[in-house]
């Protein structure tokens, strides 16, 4: 079994879920899909360590591209214009899902 | 909900791209928070975030920069008991007389 869940190229989707605390993964993104830009590597998990805990297990960061277009509906830009935001992997699931 | 820091895409209004000089307490704060997360280890770069986010928005727009991180800063160190309400407004009371009689 590969160390990563999603591999580059895979397309997923931000999960929709609005927990408060230390969360990096911005709102305008939850519930839309992307493509796996890149694996950035496994880090302690932010959301733990903002309350003085380890963090561990580390969680894998994914680069993932989402089309400006498919965040904001009324974005005027050209078409093909794109975001990438880096996400942790328990925020992340397979498209379509 | 969505929390009051989380402001990505929303209209901003004009950007501010005049030169700015950081204050001598700026840099202070600066040093203060590396020698705190990075040497003495007693915070992390995601608590002052956790801090940051838990300011209350007034305060979370009216401070620039490195205000944010004083507070966020003071805030955690008396959360962990490194230093108690009481003795940083007294350190508080101090400083200010101390720059009111100098002026």
């Amino acid at each position: 079994m590969s160390e990563h869940r999603f591999t580059v190229g895979e397309r997923v989707k931000v999960d929709t879920r609005n927990p408060s605390g230390h969360i990096r993964t911005p709102i305008y993104c939850r519930g839309h899909e992307g493509i796996v830009e890149r694996i950035c590597g496994k880090f302690p998990n932010p959301e733990q360590l903002a309350y003085g805990k380890d963090g561990l297990p580390a969680q894998t960061l994914y680069r993932v591209r989402f089309e400006q277009k498919s965040l904001w509906p009324s974005y005027s830009g050209p078409s093909h214009d794109t975001i990438e935001i880096e996400i942790y992997d328990h925020w992340l699931e397979p498209a379509g899902s | 909900m969505k929390s009051y820091h989380d402001i990505g895409g929303e209209p901003g209004g004009e950007v501010d791209q005049t030169h700015y000089e950081y204050s001598l307490w700026e840099l202070r704060v600066d040093a203060m928070l590396r020698l705190l997360s990075s040497k003495a280890k007693v915070m992390t770069i995601d608590e002052l975030r956790r801090g940051i986010e838990t300011l209350g928005e007034d305060r979370y727009d009216k401070e620039r920069y490195y205000g944010k991180w004083a507070y966020s800063i003071a805030a955690l160190m008396v959360e962990k008991g490194h230093i108690t309400q009481n003795e940083l407004d007294q350190r508080i009371e101090q400083v200010r007389e101390r720059m009111e009689a100098s002026l």
